[in-house]
């Protein structure tokens, strides 16, 4: 992981990925970087795709229902996507 | 002729759940769509290649047309397939070829796709360097004329070199170079590096396949123990430079997993659409016996990927057969279920090429029974004749012989054509009776 992931930062899917839900998370692909990515549960996928009408990615993982316990988990799936370019700081926010 | 490979890219993983399956364990129960859809939009193809997975060579006139095609990249888009792997024969020969590209591009479909360089001008090099979401893949299977044109024919190593001075010109860089590890090319992996590197573009290598023609030819081309043992540990050196479709993990067996989804792919995350609209469980396994349906039947191809008998067999456990047994069955979880089948094993046996060399054991058993035929055949009954590999002179191309003819009567007329006032048959209109 290059950096910690903020949580206290606003996000947003980046504006060329695509969500493909599937049963064990969803399926994100990047047309830019033509990247994959696996999304490995729902609640992941739950946070992911409401990280642009959330404040911030801790109030997306809190609407979603993550447990406080399991937030450094989230934020290191998160860290991962944002390295990847699949999630991007939302400006202006 | 393009294969299915794993990844546009690269792949990531997003996970900080524990006690769920491993995603291959996912992934073996099959997804909501194809990741890696291989398309192969006509079987007219300008070359003869002595190992055509597909038995390429002339068009099919059930061929799907521009409209169905259409349909299918429309349904791709509804299903989110973010995008296919176009080949052939040669995609580029079609005239609406240019015109499907811009279609499934412009519908979130991306596209790469595999060709011969036939048609990869400078003008047309231009056009696709300004394209997004395309991306190209020359098939060159020796670093020289003489090792590549022994089994692409004559002239097309010229040929797929001009293409890539073209793409490289039109400053495209990245393009693929595609190529089919032989016998008689293993040894020169160092040599298409440097051609990849000189047009600053990616190699990609990818396993011979006794499909198609290459059924005639594997015993020939298909590299020997010591050079699959070559190109394991070549790529183990240079892994991280060069694609592979994750195509040889069947040579996982030899020590650390390669890159990539170490998993039989076929009717769980990859399929083949072929020409005229049939769905394959994967591109190397063109027999009925991998039919799941086809594009042009109710639902279409979504109908054909969730609810094709065939695809739910293969998303079901596998049974690992004989090799469940054995040390190296993790890493190589059996091989290649096309190579099997082509070559007479059994598919819940070791693969022919097996690094523990059960499949060679296995092939000795079994020469007794004949192999399956791979089948449609569309090749060019008078090919152009091709060189054999180094040292055997020249051969005609594969697919010639006996031409089955049926003859029959000429179809009745449909019962109503249209009669229009400026028809000058004497007879318009008219039907003899009792017909």
């Amino acid at each position: 992981m290059p950096e910690t992931f903020d949580l206290d930062m606003p996000w947003q899917l980046a504006a060329q990925v695509q969500v493909r839900p599937e049963r064990f998370g969803a399926l994100l692909y990047h047309f830019g970087t033509r990247q994959l990515s696996f999304l490995k549960s729902p609640a992941l996928h739950a946070v992911v795709t409401s990280l642009a009408a959330q404040p911030t990615a801790r109030a997306a993982c809190a609407a979603a229902g993550v447990p406080p316990q399991d937030l450094p988990g989230y934020a290191r799936a998160l860290g991962t996507l944002a390295a990847s370019q699949m999630i991007c700081r939302r400006e202006g926010a | 002729m393009s294969t299915g490979t794993m990844t546009a890219g690269t792949m990531t993983t997003a996970t900080m759940t524990t006690g769920t399956l491993p995603l291959v364990e996912q992934f073996a129960a099959g997804l909501q769509a194809p990741i890696c859809l291989t398309w192969e939009l006509t079987y007219a193809c300008n070359l003869s290649c002595v190992h055509c997975l597909s038995s390429s060579g002339r068009r099919d006139p059930r061929e799907l047309s521009t409209a169905e095609c259409q349909a299918v990249i429309d349904e791709l888009q509804r299903m989110q397939v973010f995008y296919v792997n176009i080949g052939g024969g040669e995609p580029t020969v079609r005239p609406d070829f240019w015109n499907l590209l811009d279609y499934a591009t412009g519908h979130d479909v991306g596209v790469k796709f595999s060709t011969n360089g036939v048609k990869i001008t400078p003008e047309i090099a231009r056009r696709l360097a300004g394209h997004d979401y395309v991306d190209v893949q020359i098939s060159l299977d020796g670093a020289t004329a003489e090792v590549n044109d022994a089994v692409r024919g004559r002239g097309s190593y010229d040929t797929a070199l001009r293409a890539m001075a073209s793409l490289a010109g039109a400053g495209f860089a990245g393009f693929k170079i595609s190529v089919v590890m032989t016998r008689q090319n293993v040894g020169q992996l160092d040599a298409f590096k440097a051609i990849a590197d000189r047009f600053g573009a990616q190699l990609r290598i990818t396993r011979l396949r006794p499909s198609g023609r290459g059924a005639d030819v594997w015993d020939q081309l298909h590299p020997t123990a010591g050079q699959q043992r070559e190109l394991y540990d070549w790529l183990v050196a240079h892994g991280q430079d060069v694609l592979t479709g994750d195509s040889f993990f069947h040579l996982s067996g030899y020590g650390s997993a390669l890159p990539g989804l170490n998993l039989c792919g076929a009717g769980r995350v990859v399929c083949l659409i072929d020409p005229v609209g049939d769905v394959y469980a994967c591109p190397f396994a063109i027999h009925p016996s991998f039919l799941a349906g086809n594009v042009r039947g109710p639902g279409g191809f979504g109908a054909v990927w969730q609810q094709s008998e065939l695809f739910a067999d293969l998303r079901r456990p596998q049974s690992g057969g004989a090799c469940t047994s054995c040390s190296a069955y993790d890493a190589c979880r059996g091989g290649c279920m096309a190579a099997k089948f082509f070559t007479g094993l059994p598919l819940d046996g070791p693969d022919p090429e097996c690094v523990k060399g059960y499949g060679e054991q296995a092939l000795a058993a079994a020469v007794a029974a004949p192999s399956p035929r791979p089948s449609p055949d569309h090749s060019h009954r008078t090919g152009p004749r091709v060189p054999g590999p180094p040292g055997s002179g020249t051969q005609p191309a594969a697919g010639r012989g006996p031409v089955p003819l049926t003859l029959s009567s000429r179809p009745p007329a449909p019962a109503g054509p249209p009669v229009t006032a400026c028809n000058p048959d004497p007879l318009a209109g008219f039907l003899p009776p009792g017909r």
